[in-house]
């Protein structure tokens, strides 16, 4: 029917050559491909993957219960007194507790491989609340324009006018202290970013052709939204999450430090660099260890962060 | 009704706002298009051409009820659809679709190609997998492509079959009229001819009524049946291909098809070179939009008043709108036109 010039069939045939790979390549797939090839990506992958089985199986690492205080427990376990670096050999605490004992005498590393399960559920948690109402609002804006559009995004700046750390504290004193409020605080603080991000994927992807044909073939806006504008404007906030875990974790810790998140006797890393901060010269091991902690959580998901970013922008090819 | 044409516009007008100062607010308004008459009658191609910014994509996009006209109507197959919305409109969508220009950003990169082209059959209620399957398979045949590429991704085609894919999408519902708007334009010169032969034979296959929208004059003789000539937002002129390729009344006319190069070197060229640049949309000049830049133009006329689209004198449908041509005052004109005086 079609007379088919011998470019046509070129193309024909590598595009059967193609076909020997077996599978179509979906945009996620070619995604993964790239990421698999960025060495600092798969290390911050790696990274997020050890913490995670490691606050999963917590209870199965960990020596000791995070919260039970060891004095008259055990067998020569008393306060410390003299200064003690433990990692160096500290004489007061038993080869056992590798990390020593805290100032409540309770063993550090079970607290230490705890306080992991409070972070990645917080760092999680926030980021998930965040990015659904954030990209929700986002979206909402940017489909819709007009005076809603105004409405959203001059609350959005509001929010983002203040410091972000200050607005959480001011939040949580208004919420009262707690590890559940702090979490609900940085949520809030950390929403206008996804709504800008997602409005500004909005506004350019509801001008493209595709979004067009799919008006003209005689889809709704609810259709278009979820089918064409939404999985299209995925990419940057899927960048900005990971991200956005390590930065929830930072602020978390720090709210914790200041005695507004998580309470005591809860093992969180924050909590226990503040519960120390006074020992800090005579067992530094105590500030160093949930400092680490909290040092390397961040540091995985901001290389896994970035890694996805490589791997999701077609333009950054090396 | 067979001798109704399949759309009629009538002073269809399109103008979009300029913002500016502080405040965003509304400066001034560019008249994308300014007031055109057309009908095409079934089953013809009609080529619509003109200079970028024109408002021929406006004007077509206004056609399929992608933006909303400002004011005027269009007319499509005996029912007013120039304000129809939502479930009304719905049944409409079906027999009007747009071919775009850019097959890079035409087709959604996150689905699987047969999943964009059964979108259509999907909203409008063929709601059996295995059939919507069967169709897509079935038109992608048609267009030269084959089936097993339904599960393959745009990025995985060449600008030509994503081109191809972009017919199949608009065509699987068998529309009655399809706006094709610089569909080949993007592509390379051996893939137009592919993608124009395509289109041509899916035409008189389908029973299409076809507005081709372009700026290459070739590629318009190639396909249409008739050709209308746009400039600044109104139609020049417009008839057969023959005529207006052989006889050209509008002066712009004779300077676009001047501007065709003849690849013959001993052939003395007759180029009617314009003055000057098109003017802004935002503030059109006045009287007939062409006078500033006419070799013809007379003040005291061209300048004044608006010419209409008028009968050519000797000539069966052919439209022109100039007042030296086929106005009142074709004394006026001196050009020497062979069908002026």
């Amino acid at each position: 029917m079609i007379s088919r010039s011998k470019a046509l069939e070129a193309l024909e045939a590598q595009s059967q050559e193609l076909d020997l790979t077996e599978k179509p390549l979906s945009q996620w797939r070619l995604t993964m491909r790239r990421f698999r090839g960025r060495t600092s990506g798969m290390i911050g992958l790696g990274i997020v993957v050890f913490l995670i089985l490691v606050a999963v199986f917590a209870p199965v690492i960990a020596p000791y219960d995070p919260n039970e205080v060891l004095i008259g427990k055990e067998e020569g376990i008393k306060p410390r007194e003299k200064p003690c670096i433990h990692i160096l050999g500290c004489p007061e605490d038993k080869p056992q507790h590798i990390m020593g004992t805290d100032g409540n005498v309770r063993d550090e590393f079970s607290r230490v491989i705890f306080g992991s399960r409070v972070s990645l559920t917080l760092g999680f948690f926030t980021v998930t609340i965040a990015l659904l109402v954030g990209s929700f609002l986002g979206a909402v804006a940017g489909y819709v324009g007009g005076w809603l559009d105004n409405v959203i995004m001059r609350i959005m700046d509001v929010i983002l006018g203040f410091p972000s750390l200050l607005l959480a504290i001011a939040i949580v004193a208004v919420l009262g202290p707690g590890l559940q409020n702090a979490l609900i605080a940085i949520a809030i603080v950390t929403i206008p970013a996804y709504a800008r991000v997602m409005r500004a994927q909005v506004l350019a992807i509801k001008e493209t052709d595709y979004v067009s044909a799919s008006i003209a073939l005689g889809a709704s806006a609810r259709q278009i939204l979820l089918r064409r504008v939404v999985p299209n404007a995925l990419t940057p906030l899927v960048v900005l999450a990971t991200l956005g875990v390590a930065t929830a974790i930072l602020e978390a810790a720090g709210l914790s430090f200041l005695g507004l998140g998580a309470q005591p006797p809860t093992p969180e890393w924050g909590s226990m660099l503040a519960s120390e901060r006074n020992n800090l010269f005579t067992s530094p091991h105590l500030v160093f260890f949930p400092g680490l902690a909290i040092m390397i959580t961040v540091l995985g998901f901001n290389l896994m962060g970035d890694g996805l970013r490589d791997a999701l922008d077609p333009t950054l090819n090396r | 009704m067979a001798d109704l044409p399949l759309v009629q516009v009538r002073d269809l007008v399109k103008q979009f706002p300029v913002k500016g100062g502080v405040f965003q607010r509304q400066i001034g308004t560019v008249n994308a298009v300014a007031g055109v008459d057309l009908d095409i009658r079934r089953g013809e191609t009609v080529g619509l051409v003109g200079e970028s910014g024109c408002g021929k994509t406006t004007l077509g996009r206004m056609l399929v009820r992608l933006l909303e006209p400002t004011s005027g109507s269009i007319v499509f197959d005996g029912q007013d659809i120039t304000h129809l919305k939502g479930p009304k409109l719905k049944p409409v969508r079906r027999r009007l679709q747009i071919i775009f220009q850019d097959p890079y950003s035409s087709l959604d990169p996150r689905t699987q190609v047969g999943n964009s082209i059964s979108e259509g059959l999907r909203l409008h209620g063929v709601s059996s997998k295995d059939e919507r399957q069967e169709r897509v398979k079935r038109m992608l045949e048609l267009v030269g492509l084959e089936g097993h590429h339904a599960q393959r991704f745009p990025h995985e085609f060449s600008g030509g079959q994503r081109q191809r894919i972009g017919l199949a999408r608009a065509l699987i519902l068998e529309p009655d009229f399809v706006v094709a708007d610089e569909p080949v334009s993007a592509l390379d010169v051996s893939v137009q001819a592919q993608v124009l032969n395509l289109l041509k034979e899916l035409q008189t296959e389908l029973d299409l009524t076809l507005l081709f929208v372009a700026h290459n004059l070739a590629v318009v003789e190639h396909i249409s049946d008739r050709v209308a000539v746009m400039y600044l937002g109104r139609i020049a002129e417009i008839t057969d291909r023959d005529s207006l390729y052989q006889n050209p009344m509008h002066p712009y006319t004779e300077a676009l098809l001047s501007a065709i190069p003849i690849p013959d070197p001993d052939r003395p060229r007759n180029r009617t070179i314009l003055q000057g640049e098109v003017p802004s949309p935002i503030d059109p000049p006045s009287g007939c939009f062409f006078h500033p830049r006419c070799p013809i133009a007379v003040s005291g006329v061209c300048d004044v008043t608006v010419p209409k689209l008028m009968q050519a004198p000797r000539e069966q449908d052919h439209l022109a709108a100039c007042h030296l041509r086929t106005g009142e005052h074709r004394e006026l004109d001196e050009s020497g036109s062979a069908f002026g005086a």
